[in-house]
């Protein structure tokens, strides 16, 4: 048995491993099951060599494909660029449109709420004198412009025509300039004042004004019409500074026509006086409504019982008052009521001051 | 000469040389031989038909000239590549095993060094590893699959054909003895 299975070695090996095999296949088939063993270990072996070959694969192929990528991104790069680039102008160009398209039409709301007469202009260029405030308008002798004129914005004043280059251009000098000049009004206290250029700043300063005379910050200031060349009514600036001088006060504004830049402006050909705005200028910083009209000025009810204090018996007679004349607390424009009617009239006509009341006991 | 005139057929010393590996260079060159078959052909779809482990198992044999561990290598690699098949395990375990047998055993009588040579061992054995695989899964399963004979005789000559700068890569890791 020895000799034989000597001489029959490798033969006998051979089927004993092809017997194991069978033997495991025909347990595998009848079971209907797996030898997870043989799996799990053949996996474990397996797999940490698959990742690193397929870590390789991936890194090379990303490289390579990244490389013949980068070939076009240069030119595609360069193309999107100058795509931005002309977007961008036309961006730009489209917003300047839009913003003229609303100058132009702030113009045109402006003229037509304006009893004067205008001209539209743009300013095209400004002087090659370093020192003047002196720009260029593209509006000439053939649309009615002559020298002297005044110029201004919805906003403000801002200069006046100095000269006309034939029939489309002209020079305006701005009311910064060192050289202009205009007479002027303070809203509050109609203080007359002359308005002149500060050199070598873009502010302007009013001249002419006594110390006495009272001149509040922030107050502002229109023309006044008195130097023949801007109607009266039209906004000048707001007061910045203002103190006491030697003799005048010092007072410096801040240009209202100025603040928003310059490209449109509008040149008045027929001037028409306009009184003093009571309320600010247009341009104020704050929008305010005005209160409902129905509910302006709430007044106190009363206290059904108990006695009311002399402040609620004012105040029902001032709301009283209000309601006789129709006249809402706090609504501006309107002025105050007339508070010397006679609450107990039957007619206008009979409605006479009212005799003060006798004086009340003073309360112990 | 070249060795094509000179190694087919010869008896001499050449056939009767023993050629051993280091342990750990077999183990290594078995196991990249089936992360082969399992990750190459992901993204280099063709070569699924290259039978890797095969044709080691083949070199191995014939190298050791030994049917036992042609035996074993046989065994190993064919239970390796049952175990991360959907198949049972066994069925490339039984034709590995038979292939790595005969191999060693066709060693004994050839020189396999001649190139020729194992171009021949190449798709021979491609052939009848994939004839007897059929063979197993008809008879032991009772599959019906169908055998491609033009197929499988074309694909034996492309692994015939990468068998021959494979065993001559190989060769690089043997120990003369």
């Amino acid at each position: 048995m020895e000799l034989l299975l000597n001489r029959y070695r490798n033969l006998t090996v051979l089927l004993l491993a092809i017997l194991a095999q069978l033997v495991l296949l025909a347990y595998q088939v009848k079971s209907n099951g797996e030898v997870r063993l043989i799996r799990v270990w053949a996996v474990t072996a397996v797999t940490p060599l698959a990742r690193m070959v397929e870590a390789s694969r991936s890194s090379v192929s990303h490289f390579f494909s990244d490389y013949f990528v980068l070939l076009d991104v240069r030119e595609e790069n360069k193309r999107l660029k100058g795509d931005l680039d002309r977007v961008s102008m036309d961006n730009h160009d489209l917003r300047t449109e839009l913003d003229t398209a609303d100058r132009a039409q702030a113009l045109v709301i402006f003229t037509q709420h304006s009893p004067s007469k205008y001209v539209a202009a743009h300013i095209i260029g400004n002087t090659t004198d370093s020192g003047a405030k002196v720009v260029y308008v593209d509006r000439g002798s053939s649309s009615g412009v002559k020298k002297g004129m005044a110029v201004e914005t919805p906003a403000g004043i801002v200069g006046k025509v100095v000269n006309v280059y034939g029939p489309v251009a002209s020079m305006v000098l701005l009311i910064t300039d060192s050289n202009f000049a205009a007479g002027v009004i303070s809203q509050n206290h109609r203080v007359h004042g002359t308005l002149k250029g500060d050199e070598g700043r873009s502010i302007v300063k009013i001249d002419d004004v006594q110390n006495e005379q009272t001149v509040d910050a922030d107050e502002w200031f229109y023309t006044s019409g008195e130097d023949g060349i801007f109607p009266k009514g039209l906004p000048v600036g707001q007061v910045t500074t203002v103190r006491a001088g030697k003799a005048r006060k010092e007072i410096y504004l801040a240009p209202s026509g100025l603040q928003n830049g310059l490209e449109e402006v509008l040149i008045i050909i027929e001037g028409v006086h306009a009184p003093i705005p009571d309320m600010p200028a247009a341009n104020q910083p704050v929008q305010l409504l005005a209160p409902p009209a129905d509910s302006a000025m709430p007044a106190p009810v009363p206290a059904q019982a108990g006695p009311m204090s002399d402040a609620d018996r004012v105040i029902d007679k001032y709301r009283r008052i209000g309601d006789a004349q129709k006249h809402v607390y706090g609504d501006r424009g309107t002025g105050a009521p007339d508070y010397n009617i006679n609450l107990n009239a039957k007619s206008p006509e009979a409605a006479k001051p009212a005799a003060p009341a006798a004086p009340k006991p003073p309360n112990p | 000469m070249n060795d094509y005139v000179e190694g087919f057929p010869e008896v001499g010393r050449k056939k009767e040389r023993i050629f051993k590996f280091k342990a750990l260079a077999i183990v290594a060159i078995a196991l990249a031989a089936i992360v082969f078959q399992v990750a190459v052909p992901r993204f280099v779809s063709y070569l699924s038909y290259l039978d890797l482990p095969l044709l080691v198992t083949v070199y191995f044999s014939v190298m050791r000239r030994s049917p036992i561990a042609g035996v074993l290598f046989g065994a190993s690699i064919g239970l390796a590549q049952d175990s991360l098949s959907r198949g049972y395990l066994g069925m490339y375990g039984i034709v590995k095993t038979l292939v790595g047998y005969f191999a060693a055993s066709v060693s004994q009588r050839f020189d396999v060094e001649n190139s020729m040579v194992r171009f021949v061992l190449g798709f021979f054995f491609y052939f009848f590893h994939q004839f007897f695989y059929w063979v197993l899964k008809r008879a032991l399963l009772g599959e019906s699959v169908d055998f491609d004979l033009e197929q499988t005789l074309v694909v034996a000559v492309l692994n015939a054909v990468v068998a021959v700068p494979l065993f001559r890569t190989l060769d690089r890791l043997k120990i003369t003895s």
